[in-house]
């Protein structure tokens, strides 16, 4: 406790961590450094590795090298719960309480105060009114938790982990199911704790909050350090190149000569296409042969786009159109029945079946679309699968293999000839380059350049904007759960990218919310 | 809270039904059958106490039945043919049925392993063990046993609240005030809330699950004892589905399956309403025993859909704020 009161001493520092999964390495030399009584916003885009950091500081991921200190003392904590012995607490997005206890119990399980070997359940219900007041929390600390709204489950959640005398708390994403008086209560509790000293880590991808609330602001991408700012003196435009972009002179010459689309046909449309709560009412055509890119921040609603596209969301307001006849899009059979299809981002959990072969993941979604009465014959499904692994170049040449073998790349390619099997109209890619090799990420660029040329309709996401500009013909910009601005032909560039998700109108975005 | 807590429900639904009985039947309104019923059910009421522990923790335990057999006929050959002293038989059954209990816990944490399979498999061990003691019925004749039989509290009406029912209810207020009172009580709902957030939490969970466990079979052990009382003997096919009824009683007292939820009063209540409906059974003469098994497949079924209910009902504002990333 002395030497955390010592100013020269940072509370908690980091130093050159690294940690590879496999080949995929999540964090290269990454430096974090966190003072006491400071609200520090680590932020970054998906896979950019803030996850793993957490994790690494917080015992859960062993780390592959680098030194984490407190208060000057170095640690290695191999659990959340040494971790927590060293005064280092986290709070997740998903409350990690137990909400069938009561308030009480969560505050103080495996603490209870006793007495001849009975829990004093009117002192520990004392105890965690008084620890709660400190909150500015007044509620029945003998409910259950589960009674009690998100926001107050992470109030509690704090209090255990100060109580637990904790000085460093990281918060993953706390205010992501909040609404805004929750999290006006929340950052009151914030600024409170940091006044006692405790060093604070902000999670969060709603960049007003990080403006409102952080002191400074580390930011990091595809695994590294990009930089460590004083919050104050970051323009948000630079804070958002920091996240997504590289250096701009890099980018723009990466586009290729726009075609002229405006004269084909359109393909799928979406008018005052919208669900509440979900994404605001927007308006899309998608063409044949063209790309349409969506840009945005995390949580910017890009993937829930996607799903309403696809219907894998029901819309609750709006028309969708199918070769200029209106269609209902009310599950993913509806899609499919379309001619539409889906490459999520989470390739392991929605998309590949690691342990079936690449032959049968290929032929999945075209007997899913025939009927299970008109199955697909061995010579058929071979003679598939031969075409696909030959044209998108799947390596190893083994229709036989378990895709799970397969490195991302490939198994991203093996998605994608899931969908061309079913001769799609529509494909939707959501981040399809995302946690691929620099090699095979140029390759299935070209195959989405190649495959609209086929006359194919592509909507494609990413984080990647250079490579957004690289293929699409135009770009949908969203922010907030709201498409924002649609760029076309020269007006598709990283810049003018930036610039519509920085721009600091906020009146668009309350429709989503409400 | 929304709603009846299930507890209430299956209050209400007991005395309903002692109250429509006892409409048909007026004598069945009397201290007798009462002491009876708690009698006859004494063994189930020890063993589903211990089972209530182990589904609010989120585990099952299949082996009980398997537990009470074994315990009566060891106990059984150990004091007739064996000359053991009854209290070292019974000091030593104990033992060994809290070993194996915690065996199982062992096994169940340290391997990972879904506690219906290593039950299932501690049920076949401790059945087949108890056949190789002994194939046929041990009738046991120590002094010990006709005391323990003849013995009995006078209740008003001319009720006889017998040694094992006494057994049972101490048994049944131990475990409600050790679930509720305890800081061992309150790791049993960590764990059925959640064994990773309990262990986050710091709950030493291994720990838990052996105890847990050990705790199951050291009650087995005891209903094995106070079975062997209720027969006067030691047969290695007795109490056979009886884990099946326990698990019953448990969820018809409104434990939740899942865990994280329930109560011993519920367990004991659930008892009674088993008891009850066999009682009316036995009052009705013409109906055939096996009557009582189908209410209570009714009650269970009444009992689960009311329960997914009130699951659905208490989960709905939680899933519609989630779900949000891009």
């Amino acid at each position: 406790m002395e030497n955390s009161l010592d100013p020269a001493l940072p509370l908690l520092e980091v130093r050159g961590i690294s940690k590879s999964f496999g080949a995929v390495r999540a964090l290269q030399e990454v430096d974090f450094t966190l003072r006491a009584g400071e609200i520090h916003a680590l932020l970054g885009e998906n896979g950019a590795g803030k996850s793993t950091l957490i994790k690494v500081v917080t015992g859960v991921f062993a780390r592959d090298a680098g030194i984490v200190r407190i208060s000057g003392e170095e640690i290695a904590p191999r659990s959340a719960k040494a971790a927590l012995g060293a005064g280092i607490a986290t709070v997740y997005q998903e409350v990690n309480l137990l909400p069938n206890l009561s308030v009480a119990q969560n505050l103080f399980l495996d603490r209870q105060p006793m007495r001849f070997g009975i829990v004093r359940e009117g002192e520990m219900r004392r105890r965690a009114k008084a620890l709660l007041a400190d909150f500015d929390l007044d509620i029945d600390v003998a409910a259950p938790l589960g009674n009690y709204s998100v926001a107050i489950q992470h109030v509690t959640a704090i209090a255990r982990a100060v109580d637990l005398s904790a000085r460093v708390l990281i918060l993953d994403e706390p205010t992501a199911s909040l609404d805004r008086h929750e999290v006006e209560i929340l950052f009151g509790i914030m600024r409170k704790l940091a006044r006692r000293g405790i060093g604070i880590v902000f999670v969060s991808h709603f960049l007003d909050q990080v403006y409102e609330i952080s002191d400074r602001i580390t930011v990091l991408r595809n695994g590294r350090l990009v930089g460590e700012r004083e919050t104050a003196s970051l323009p948000r435009l630079e804070l958002i190149r920091m996240m997504l972009g590289r250096e701009l002179a890099e980018t723009t010459s990466a586009r290729a000569a726009t075609r002229e689309h405006s004269a084909r046909e359109v393909c799928a449309s979406f008018e005052n296409y919208g669900k509440a709560g979900y994404v605001a009412p927007f308006s899309l055509e998608l063409r044949h042969g063209e790309v349409v890119g969506l840009a945005g921040l995390l949580g910017s609603g890009r993937t829930e786009t996607a799903r309403l596209v696809f219907g894998a969301e029901r819309a609750d307001r709006g028309q969708a159109r199918v070769e200029g006849a209106a269609v209902r899009l009310q599950s993913p059979r509806d899609g499919v029945r379309h001619g539409f299809g889906y490459c999520p981002e989470e390739r392991k959990t929605d998309g590949i079946v690691a342990e079936l072969s690449v032959r049968e993941n290929i032929v999945l979604a075209l007997q899913a679309k025939r009927g299970l009465y008109l199955p697909l014959s061995r010579r058929e499904q071979d003679e598939i699968a031969r075409r696909y692994v030959k044209m998108l170049d799947i390596r190893p040449p083994d229709p036989e293999r378990p895709v799970g073998l397969l490195s991302g790349g490939n198994q991203q390619k093996v998605l994608l000839a899931r969908w061309l099997a079913t001769s799609p109209r529509l494909l939707v890619l959501d981040e399809p380059t995302r946690g691929i090799d620099v090699g095979a990420h140029a390759e299935i660029i070209r195959l989405i350049r190649e495959l609209c040329d086929d006359g194919l309709s592509l909507l494609v996401i990413s984080s990647e904007l250079d490579e957004i500009v690289t293929y699409s013909d135009r770009v949908v910009v969203l922010r907030d759960r709201a498409h924002i601005e649609e760029l076309a032909g020269e007006a598709i560039d990283v810049g003018n990218i930036l610039a519509a998700i920085a721009a600091d109108s906020a009146a668009v975005a309350l429709e989503a919310h409400t | 809270m929304k709603g009846l807590p299930p507890v209430l429900i299956t209050a209400i639904v007991l005395v309903a039904g002692f109250a429509l009985c006892a409409m048909q039947f007026p004598n069945i309104a009397s201290t007798r059958v009462v002491g009876n019923l708690l009698t006859d059910n004494a063994f189930l009421g020890i063993v589903a106490t211990g089972m209530t522990f182990v589904i609010i923790s989120g585990g099952i335990d299949l082996s009980v039945g398997s537990v009470i057999g074994f315990t009566t006929v060891f106990v059984a050959l150990a004091i007739e043919r064996w000359g053991v002293p009854p209290l070292v038989a019974f000091v030593a059954i104990l033992a060994l049925s809290a070993a194996f209990g915690a065996a199982m816990g062992a096994v169940i944490h340290v391997f990972d392993l879904p506690p219906f399979i290593v039950t299932l498999a501690g049920m076949f061990l401790a059945r087949g063990a108890s056949f190789l003691l002994s194939t046929e019925s041990v009738p046991i004749t120590a002094p010990v046993y006709s005391t323990v039989s003849d013995f009995a509290l006078r209740m008003p009406g001319g009720g006889r609240l017998t040694a094992i029912a006494i057994i049972m209810l101490v048994i049944v207020i131990g475990g409600a005030l050790l679930l509720h009172l305890t800081r061992f009580g309150a790791n049993v709902y960590a764990l059925g809330g959640s064994r990773v957030t309990a262990s986050l939490m710091g709950v030493a969970v291994g720990k838990m699950t052996v105890k847990i466990y050990m705790l199951s079979s050291l009650l087995a052990g005891i209903a094995g004892i106070v079975f062997s009382f209720y027969t006067s003997a030691g047969y290695s096919l007795s109490a056979v589905g009886v884990e099946l009824d326990s698990i019953a009683a448990v969820v018809i007292g409104g434990t939740l399956l899942t865990g994280g939820q329930g109560s011993v009063i519920g367990t004991f209540l659930g008892v009674l309403i088993q008891g009850m409906i066999q009682t009316y059974i036995n009052f009705d003469g013409t109906l055939s025993s096996w009557w009582t098994k189908i209410a209570t497949g009714v009650l269970l079924f009444a009992f689960i859909a009311l329960q997914q209910g009130l699951v659905a009902l208490a989960r709905r504002p939680v899933t519609k704020s989630a779900g949000a990333a891009s």
